[in-house]
């Protein structure tokens, strides 16, 4: 695990600068208001966890930040730069990495070349650079044994874990997990989190989208709540979980 | 000898029909884009080597080189300006505009070259043969074709499964919006793979210019073959594609055995048979 640091991050982050902001972010779909003026920074080497209910906005925040979506208005400002007109590839060798609910491999290419790919184009990296950084991030994700599988015969647990390496693989600075423990066992889930913690500590920032609040709480240092396209409620994970919102949310507590 | 001359006439033949239909199958694999121009395209390079040849001079390796690149950019700039364009969840709008651009090729062709038939020459080349038992000779020509096409298929794995380009092609074949997602410029990528589909029809070209004569409205027959290799090999695998040609070649050769009359009909009843038995071809690539 030594060294995966260096890797991951290309240039020393500063503790306490700003990493990613979205200013007013706004997204509708015909009548249907998807992100209503949003406003979201992460700070360098942060981790944030989103919540919200089904249909909130979250998933699509990630689109937009990603570049899948065109915001209708708004700026994102990566690093200090404005990305907002930037292609999904450009966003990625920026330093964007995302991880999707759903896991979608590439199918028919091995686990190893899923990652490679991800490494030779999105990472930059030459192809001997990318093959040793590909080597620890399936180490770091415990893929190293199935390597040369096709990625689409894996079962659930090991998608998600390729999910992740594969996002690794591009060497983000900014990593988005999108709903990442959702159908794992505990003891899986334990070690997800395990995982997740190691990369945040070598400095990565993360947005971490989680309806298993349990396991995101283990790692976030701030929790934002969306609902309606919203940000409803932001600030210490544990403070926020109190919050009448989060319960009016959740509970049906009338507000 | 006369059955065993037939099988390895057929076979010669499937080389041919495999370079026509390469560069098709690769950008279906790739894209999953069915360009209707693919015979007029090869028909142009047969053009451009022809032009390379006499107008520049040039021997014909140079001028088929020479060709290659060509043919490359314009595939790259084809699918940047034209074909990007339309590229999408629906299979019409690209069959459409290759469609139209099939008849603006035939037409230029015919504008620019006239309807006389034409011929590459390739001196002795053409008529030499090669005795591969006592008594039974096959000519160089239709066997450096079948080896050209073997050597093709097997270069163009080793690029697609061995390379980060391949790589590229395969990961976006299989989910362009999450190759994009991990860095990869899917424009780019679909650009070269068209531009790479040109490039092969090159060698397609020669071999049907040096073989016999042709002429600009010839086009839309190689596309059928090369359709009906590409089908009868299995969609989105070379070397079924490869496979597919022979097995056109094969009918062919035995139909024309047969009765001279025969020979196409007997390519098409082939391909019938197939689509009935096997309608994903004979190898399917590995699709979910």
């Amino acid at each position: 695990m030594r060294g995966v640091a260096e890797h991951l991050l290309s240039a020393e982050t500063r503790c306490g600068a700003t990493m990613l902001e979205l200013h007013a972010i706004s997204k509708r779909f015909g009548a249907i208001v998807v992100a209503d003026a949003i406003d979201l920074t992460l700070s360098s080497g942060e981790a944030l966890g989103v919540i919200g209910p089904n249909g909130a906005g979250k998933s699509t925040l990630f689109n937009l930040i990603t570049g899948l979506l065109r915001p209708d208005a708004g700026r994102i400002v990566l690093e200090g730069i404005d990305i907002t007109g930037l292609s999904p590839e450009a966003r990625c060798r920026a330093g964007i990495g995302r991880s999707f609910q759903i896991p979608q491999p590439f199918d028919h290419l091995s686990v190893f070349e899923n990652l490679a790919v991800a490494a030779l184009f999105g990472g930059g990296l030459s192809e001997v650079d990318a093959i040793q950084h590909c080597g620890r991030m399936l180490d770091l994700t415990g893929l190293e044994a199935k390597a040369n599988r096709l990625a689409g015969s894996l079962p659930l647990l090991d998608r998600k874990r390729l999910e992740l390496a594969r996002a690794l693989a591009t060497r983000p600075r900014t990593l988005l997990l999108d709903e990442i423990a959702g159908g794992l066992t505990d003891a899986e889930c334990h070690e997800l989190v395990e995982t997740i913690r190691t990369i945040h500590a070598e400095g990565v920032g993360i947005i971490w989208i989680e309806h298993v609040v349990h396991a995101l709480l283990a790692v976030v240092q701030r929790l934002v709540v969306l609902n309606f396209g919203k940000v409803v409620a932001q600030g210490v994970p544990n403070e926020v979980m109190r919050s009448r919102e989060v319960e009016t949310i959740y509970m049906g507590v009338p507000a | 000898m006369s059955g065993f001359d037939t099988i390895i006439e057929g076979v010669l033949l499937g080389g041919v029909y495999a370079l026509f239909a390469l560069g098709l199958s690769l950008i279906f694999g790739i894209m999953r884009l069915v360009n209707l121009a693919h015979g007029d395209l090869i028909l142009l390079a047969a053009y451009l080597v022809l032009s390379a040849t006499t107008a520049l001079g040039l021997p014909l390796a140079a001028a088929s080189l020479l060709v290659v690149i060509t043919m490359f950019v314009l595939g790259f700039v084809l699918q940047r300006l034209v074909l990007e364009r339309v590229l999408g969840d629906d299979i019409l709008p690209p069959l459409l505009v290759t469609f139209g651009l099939s008849i603006v090729i035939q037409n230029g062709l015919l504008l620019g070259y006239g309807a006389d038939s034409r011929r590459l020459q390739a001196g002795a080349f053409e008529s030499s043969s090669v005795a591969l038992a006592p008594g039974l000779s096959v000519g160089l020509a239709p066997l450096t074709a079948l080896v050209t096409a073997v050597a093709a298929v097997a270069l163009l794995q080793l690029i697609f499964y061995r390379t980060s380009l391949g790589r590229a092609f395969r990961a976006t074949a299989d989910n362009p919006a999450i190759a994009q997602l991990m860095g990869i410029n899917e424009r780019n990528v679909y650009a070269i793979a068209v531009g790479l589909s040109l490039a092969v029809s090159v060698i397609a070209a020669v071999v049907l210019g040096i073989r016999a004569s042709f002429d600009p409205s010839i086009g839309p027959a190689r596309l059928l073959y090369a359709f009906e290799a590409v089908i009868i090999g299995g969609l989105g695998s070379l070397w079924g594609t490869l496979a597919g040609g022979i097995v056109l070649g094969l009918a062919q050769a035995i139909g024309g055995r047969i009765n001279p009359e025969w020979q196409i009909l007997a390519g098409h009843l082939a391909f019938l048979v197939v689509l009935m038995v096997r309608p994903r071809g004979l190898f399917p690539a590995r699709r979910t």
